[in-house]
């Protein structure tokens, strides 16, 4: 019995310790999406904030998920402060109160950013596209758009796309001539999706489904495909960093933007805060475009940059031009749905 | 009669040695359930709660209860035949304005919205419209009048359906089944219909991977337990090292490999085997390769150990009996490795139907096992109803199979170990 004690005994000391450990201060975490733009943001936001505020801060990398957010929350003692997190996310956990609220005079006040990138319970970090991805030095004829992508006959070779159905259908309709600005009309109609799906029958059999932001250039580099969906900026830092020759196009072109969030009952606030207001100012921001072809949410950014740079964000008029925004809305209600048409298709 | 053996100071007083010994052997087992009391929390906590609680979250219905508790409860009398009455209408009224206030209308949406999809829309556009409470009477005519669905029977079916505590919507979903508007049990919709074929996808593809396995590993355990220790030792380094590399890593280096451009396509095309490279990667074939390479060692190793343990002198003596190699090895050598062979199939099985990160790198869209599914509801959709259910039908599957094979095993009475 004595063992039994002496067991029982450990096991709550050992319980106590580490909960005491957990309950502890940590330093500041921030989170980000790892890869070529992580190490943008090191360059030009962590470390030179590390300097400037004297705050201990560590950075790590997610791949995005609400359910991961809300285990962080819901499980207590999150050890995660400030995340970088999609539209998605931040329209759901705003809903379900997994973020503080942004105290917007503690960052500059919302007139400092961009009106989209202003939002109760995060505030815009990024905007970026999906392009067409393709190499140059493999097509000799630049691919124009989406339509292009579909032509196998013009352009051998497989293509990848974004696996699951975000993406893929407003790709697909675009490639059918739906006109970027209406297509989640279409989508939201049950022939809209079926249309979708024909398109996408075109090619199925050359279509190699990526998963993470870091395969299409890769796909592309390894001549693996010939065009790719793809986020703008890896083709800018492929192009920069490892001198490839990648090319792409803006026309039908979807963009989203990422926000920053403070995690509900986060032990850092103040550091937060400081942090949300480094990265917020307009010098800040100009440094991490010129790094990283992403346009940002800061209204003075913008006027601090190169026009050489400029014309490659995707905040650029001419890029904007026809780009349509990833409905937010649609995709809440629907993912569940067409993910699940979508992997019937797959399988057929 | 047992205390005739006794003598002088172990003389018993007047306990009977059984009781005795049973009481010492009483002592040792509470000092041994002492000692494995640690693992037993630990198992507790990590394991079993953690299984109890996904199997009760794929049931659970918790959220159209706790954010309209009025509605439910006016529903509780409702025959689904025609739309409710006024009262239920009022009482959604006072549950939406409740819920705006608290900020908890998502939580119920985002069930709802399963349920019958647009649902999101209708309560987000319902709370947004709804001002104040409905004077009485007037529930009905002004919650139709914010959003036509309120007149559809198939709404309040929706709420009724998710009213809870416990549903079975998730695991009929999860066997691609759902309840119509009249609460029977029928067949999803067609185009929504992918968990049967992805658990025999999953099944099948775990068959295959184990099955592989067993032939590739078969010969190279043999030569491990027959060769010399010197030599066998290097080789099971070989066999381990895979073990030291990341999953990541291998898996990796197969995309190099098999690719259009890869290693395996330019070899073939430089001996002029092929003209066009072949598809090798992103479908079926890239995962059975990938898989099989990741998990051989787990079919080599317990296949090894048993082979070592059978003695050279065996089939000596079966081939000085008459026997020709053949009947041998089949009779001698073979029954004798019964063990290694279920233990090794037994464990690449189970460890193959949890595969995730290969299928997701090397197979295309219609390769993709039922982890895949589990992790995007989890970690993506937050579907954990959902991802719950999946869980617990590829959970019971698996217990089936482990009874078939305990069963197919204990009726052999070869596989001694195995049982304990």
């Amino acid at each position: 019995m004595l063992k039994l004690k002496v067991a029982l005994g450990l096991a709550a000391t050992f319980t106590a310790g580490a909960l005491a450990t957990a309950a502890q201060a940590r330093d500041l975490t921030v989170v980000s999406w790892g890869g070529a733009y992580q190490d943008a943001q090191k360059k030009v936001y962590f470390e030179p904030f590390k300097k400037a505020a004297g705050i201990l801060m560590n950075d790590e990398s997610w791949d995005g998920g609400i359910g991961v957010l809300r285990a962080k929350v819901q499980g207590g003692a999150a050890t995660w402060d400030v995340v970088q997190v999609e539209s998605e996310e931040l329209a759901v956990g705003c809903e379900e109160g997994l973020f503080e609220k942004i105290d917007y005079a503690k960052i500059g006040g919302e007139a400092t950013y961009l009106p989209p990138s202003v939002n109760p319970c995060g505030v815009g970090a990024i905007l970026y596209d999906f392009v067409l991805g393709y190499d140059k030095d493999k097509l000799k004829d630049a691919p124009k758009g989406w339509a292009d992508f579909f032509d196998t006959k013009k352009y051998p070779g497989k293509r990848s796309l974004r696996q699951g159905p975000k993406t893929t259908l407003e790709i697909a309709l675009i490639a059918d001539g739906v006109a970027p600005k209406d297509v989640y009309k279409v989508l939201a109609a049950d022939e809209g999706v079926e249309r979708a799906f024909k398109k996408l029958d075109t090619i199925k059999n050359d279509i190699v489904w990526w998963k993470a932001g870091a395969q299409p250039p890769q796909l592309l580099a390894s001549g693996e495909v010939a065009m790719t969906s793809v986020y703008n900026g890896r083709i800018d830092a492929a192009n920069k960093n490892e001198k490839k020759n990648f090319g792409m196009v803006w026309d039908g072109a979807l963009y989203t933007l990422d926000s920053w969030v403070i995690l509900k009952g986060s032990s850092n606030k103040d550091g937060a805060y400081k942090f949300l207001d480094f990265v917020g100012k307009a010098e800040n921001q100009a440094k991490l475009s010129e790094n990283i072809a992403y346009g940002t949410s800061n209204r003075d950014a913008a006027a601090l940059l190169q026009p050489a740079v400029l014309k490659d964000l995707p905040t650029a008029p001419d890029n904007m031009k026809n780009a349509v925004e990833i409905n937010v809305a649609f995709w809440l209600e629907n993912i569940d749905r067409l993910t699940e048409r979508f992997n019937k298709w797959a399988a057929k | 009669m047992t205390n005739a053996f006794l003598t002088g100071a172990d003389a018993p007083t007047d306990m009977p040695l059984k009781r005795r010994l049973k009481r010492a052997e009483r002592a040792r087992q509470v000092e041994a359930l002492a000692l494995v009391l640690p693992l037993l929390a630990f198992l507790l906590f990590t394991f079993l709660g953690p299984i109890a609680g996904m199997l009760w979250r794929s049931v659970d219905d918790w959220e159209v209860r706790q954010v309209l508790p009025h509605t439910v409860a006016a529903l509780a009398d409702w025959d689904g035949k025609d739309l409710p009455d006024e009262q239920a209408y009022a009482a959604l009224a006072d549950d939406i304005l409740a819920a705006r206030a608290a900020g908890t209308i998502a939580v119920a949406a985002k069930r709802l919205n399963y349920a019958l999809t647009g649902f999101r829309t209708i309560l987000a556009s319902t709370a947004r419209n709804l001002k104040a409470a409905p004077d009485p009477g007037t529930a009905k005519e002004t919650l139709g009048k914010i959003n036509l669905a309120w007149r559809e029977r198939a709404a309040w079916a929706a709420i009724k359906g998710a009213g809870g505590p416990m549903t079975s919507f998730y695991l009929l979903a999860a066997l691609d089944l759902t309840r119509n508007v009249d609460g029977a049990i029928v067949a999803a919709p067609l185009d929504q219909a992918i968990y049967r074929d992805v658990f025999a996808r999953t099944f099948i593809i775990s068959f295959g991977v184990t099955a592989l396995c067993l032939i590739l590993g078969f010969p190279v355990a043999y030569l491990l337990a027959t060769l010399p220790p010197r030599r066998s030792n290097l080789l099971i380094i070989l066999v381990l090292l895979p073990f030291w590399t990341s999953l990541l890593v291998r898996t990796c280096a197969w995309i190099v490999l098999l690719q259009s451009n890869g290693v395996v396509n330019h070899s073939l095309r430089w001996l002029g085997i092929i003209d066009e490279p072949l598809r090798l990667i992103y479908n079926r074939f890239g995962v059975y390769v990938a898989m099989t390479h990741v998990l051989l060692p787990f079919m080599i190793l317990p296949l090894y150990s048993s082979m070592k343990a059978i003695s050279p002198a065996y089939m000596r003596a079966a081939a000085s009996l008459g026997a020709p190699p053949v009947t041998a090895f089949l009779r001698i050598y073979l029954p004798q490795t019964l063990p290694g062979i279920g233990a090794g199939s037994l464990l690449v099985f189970i460890l193959a139907l949890g595969y995730y990160i290969t299928p997701a790198l090397v197979g295309g869209g219609a390769d993709q096992m039922i982890s895949y599914f589990i992790a995007l509801y989890t970690t993506e959709t937050a579907n954990w109803g959902l991802a719950s259910a999946l869980g617990a039908v590829l959970l019971l599957a698996t217990l089936l199979l482990g009874v078939v094979y305990g069963k197919l095993v204990h009726g052999q009475q070869v596989i001694g170990g195995m049982k304990n």
